[in-house]
C-alpha cells in the first residue's frame, strides 16, 4: 500500500524520505482541502454569532468534538476538552486537577522515560507542594518494570501519569494493566497518548483512564489543537486554568459563574479551523483503518530492526518486545547530529537529539540519539534509502 | 552531494576522533560551561591566563563532530596568545559564520579554522561551530555559563 499520493508534501518534495512522524506528521489532501474549504466557504465565529455563518461554523465545530468522541469511544462529547496539544492537556490535568489534591509528603508516580511534557509539570507541582515525584524504572530493553511499578504504589501515591508509547524507545506500555492497578487503589491516572493516537486503537471506555491526552498534529491533523479526554469521575472536579469569554455563565461585578464542561475549559475564541482539520484527520485515519496504520508501522519497524541488526556498528537503544516505531539508535563514532546532517543531505529527515526526554538519555547513558519513526506514507523503499544514507555516513567517518 | 564532503574534511574528522587538549585544568583562572540545550552539545572550557597570556587551555564534554573539532582546533590556536588577540580571533570566527566576513579576510586571524567556513551552508549547524567560542566569551567575561539557544 502506498499512501504517499494522499500527501501533497511528496508532490513538492518527490525525493523526501520522511522518518520523523513521531515529531509531527504530514497532512493529507483531505485535511488541507477541508480547512481551505471551510475558511473559504463557511468560516464564522462559534457559540456567539446570531448569523448563518456562525450557526454553520458552530455546528461543524461541535461535530468535530463528536467525531473525536466516537474515535476514542468516550462516553459523551462533554468528556472531550479541546486544548492546544498534549502538553497543554497534561498541564490542565496537572494544575486544574492534581495540584489541588496534593499535600506535603504525597507522591506522584510517573516513569523514568516520560517526555518532558509528562515530567516537568509534575516536578513543578511537587516543588510547590513539597511532594515527591516517584520515577518507576524501565528495564534495559526499555520495557516498563511492572513489578517494580507495583511496589512503588503506596498510600502516599495520589496520582499516576504514564506514557502509552515512549517517544524515544517506541515501547508500548501495558497501560491496561497499570490503569487497572491504579483503579484498584482508587488513584486517578493520566495516559500521555501523543505517540499512540495514530497507531493504536484507543478505546477510553474499555481502558477507562481518568485522562487521555493527545495532539492533532501527530495524527495527520493541524498544529495548535489537541485533546484532553477527562473521565466522568474527574471532569467536574477540574478547575478551569484560563478565564475569559466563552467559558462563563454569568459575569457580574460581584463575581462570575462558569458554564459546564467542556466549554468552561476553553476560554476565548477556540482554534475553529484547526478543530475542523482535526475532525477531518480522524476521518482520514478511519478511511485507512487504524489497524492498517498499525500494521504499516509494525511491518516497517520490523524491517528496520532486521536491517539495523545486520550491521554491528548500529546500536539500538532499547529493544522492547511490544513496540511501535520511534526506533532510537547510535552509530559508533558518529554523533547523532552528524548522522542527521548527512542524511538530510540526501533528503532523509530523521530526528536527532534528546527528544525532549533528557532523563531517558540519562537512563540509557547516551547524550543524544538518532530516531526514526513512521507514518501512513512510509514504504519499504524509505528504509532502503535510510540504510543507504547510514552506510554513506559510516563511510565518511571511516 | 553539495559540500557535505567538505563539511566533514579529513582534518575535522581527525580532530573529532582525537581531540587535542581534551582535558580539564585543575585550577583554571577562567572557566565556562557551554551548552546547546536543544541539541545537547555540552562542553566545559578551562583557561589558565597569566599576565594576559593564555598559558593553558583544556576542554571536556560531548557533542557532534563539528562542535568537538572546532573546540579542539580552537584550543590549539589560542594557546600562547594574548587575551586581546584571542578576542579578535573569536570575533573573526563568529563573524565568518554569522556575518559577511569571508574566510580569506578572516585567515590572518583564525588560520586553519577557516576550514569551517562551509558550515555556513548548513545553517542549522552554525550553533555547533560557535558554541565553544561562546563559552570562551563567557569565560573571559567571568560568566560561568554560555548557551547557544
Amino acid at each position: 500500500m502506498n499512501l504517499k499520493k494522499d500527501f501533497p508534501i511528496f508532490d513538492h518534495h518527490p525525493d523526501l524520505v520522511y522518518l520523523d512522524s513521531g515529531a509531527t506528521t504530514h497532512k493529507p489532501n483531505m485535511v488541507i482541502d477541508e480547512m481551505k474549504e471551510f475558511l473559504s466557504k463557511a468560516y464564522g465565529t462559534v457559540h456567539r454569532g446570531i448569523y448563518e455563518l456562525s450557526v454553520q461554523s458552530t455546528k461543524q465545530y461541535d461535530d468535530c468534538r463528536k467525531k473525536i468522541q466516537t474515535f476514542i469511544n468516550a462516553p459523551s462529547e462533554k468528556n472531550i476538552i479541546f486544548t492546544r496539544g498534549t502538553t497543554e492537556s497534561i498541564n490542565l490535568a496537572a494544575f486544574g486537577f492534581v495540584k489541588d489534591m496534593i499535600n506535603e509528603g504525597d507522591e506522584i508516580l510517573i516513569t523514568e522515560i516520560e517526555h518532558h511534557a509528562n515530567f516537568v509539570p509534575w516536578q513543578q507541582i511537587a516543588k510547590e507542594k513539597k511532594a515527591t515525584v516517584v520515577y518507576a524504572p524501565v528495564t534495559d530493553l526499555g520495557e516498563l518494570d511492572v513489578k517494580a511499578f507495583e511496589t512503588l504504589v503506596s498510600n502516599k501515591t495520589k496520582f499516576i501519569a504514564i506514557t502509552h508509547i515512549s517517544n524515544v524507545l517506541g515501547s508500548i506500555f501495558p497501560i491496561q494493566k497499570i490503569i487497572k492497578l491504579a483503579k484498584s487503589k482508587q488513584i486517578p491516572i493520566l495516559i500521555d497518548g501523543a505517540q499512540a493516537i495514530a497507531h493504536e486503537n484507543v478505546n477510553v471506555k474499555a481502558l477507562d483512564p481518568d485522562f487521555y491526552c493527545f495532539s492533532g498534529h501527530k495524527m495527520y491533523g493541524p498544529t495548535g489543537i489537541g485533546v484532553c479526554y477527562a473521565s466522568d469521575r474527574v471532569i467536574e472536579l477540574i478547575r478551569p486554568m484560563t478565564f475569559g469569554g466563552d467559558m462563563i455563565e454569568t459575569v457580574k461585578k460581584e463575581g462570575s459563574t462558569f458554564t459546564d464542561a467542556p466549554l468552561k475549559f476553553e476560554a476565548g475564541t477556540p482554534p475553529i479551523v484547526e478543530a475542523i482539520g482535526l475532525g477531518k484527520s480522524i476521518e482520514y485515519i478511519q478511511s485507512i483503518g487504524i489497524e492498517t496504520l498499525k500494521k504499516i508501522d509494525q511491518d516497517l519497524t520490523k524491517k528496520t530492526i532486521t536491517e539495523f541488526k545486520k550491521h554491528s556498528w548500529i546500536k539500538l537503544i532499547g529493544e522492547p518486545e511490544n513496540r511501535s516505531s520511534n526506533i532510537s539508535f547510535e552509530i559508533e563514532g558518529i554523533h547523532p547530529h552528524d548522522i542527521g546532517s548527512i542524511l538530510d543531505n540526501e533528503n532523509i529527515a530523521i530526528r536527532v537529539g534528546h527528544h525532549c526526554a533528557q532523563p531517558t538519555m540519562e537512563r540509557f547513558k547516551v547524550p543524544a540519539t538518532a530516531r526514526v519513526s513512521f507514518g501512513a506514507y512510509n514504504t519499504d523503499n524509505d528504509i532502503d534509502q535510510l540504510m543507504r544514507g547510514l552506510k554513506n555516513a559510516k563511510e565518511i567517518f571511516g | 552531494m553539495k559540500n557535505l564532503k567538505k563539511l566533514y574534511q579529513q582534518v575535522l574528522l581527525d580532530h573529532n576522533k582525537n581531540p587535542r587538549n581534551f582535558t580539564s585544568l585543575e585550577n583554571p583562572t577562567h572557566y565556562a560551561h557551554g551548552v546547546n540545550p536543544l541539541c545537547g552539545d555540552d562542553y566545559h572550557l578551562f583557561l589558565q591566563i597569566e599576565n594576559q597570556i593564555v598559558k593553558e587551555v583544556g576542554f571536556t564534554g560531548s557533542g557532534c563532530a563539528i562542535s568537538k573539532s572546532v573546540s579542539s582546533m580552537m584550543s590549539q590556536h589560542i594557546k600562547g596568545k594574548s587575551v586581546k588577540e584571542i578576542i579578535k580571533i573569536k570575533d573573526a570566527f563568529i563573524e565568518m559564520l554569522t556575518e559577511n566576513l569571508t574566510a580569506s579576510e578572516a585567515e590572518h586571524l583564525i588560520g586553519h579554522l577557516t576550514l569551517f567556513e562551509n558550515v555556513k551552508e548548513f545553517p542549522i549547524r552554525v550553533k555547533c561551530a560557535t558554541l565553544i567560542w561562546r563559552a570562551l566569551e563567557a569565560a573571559l567575561n567571568n560568566n560561568k555559563k554560555a548557551t547557544t539557544e
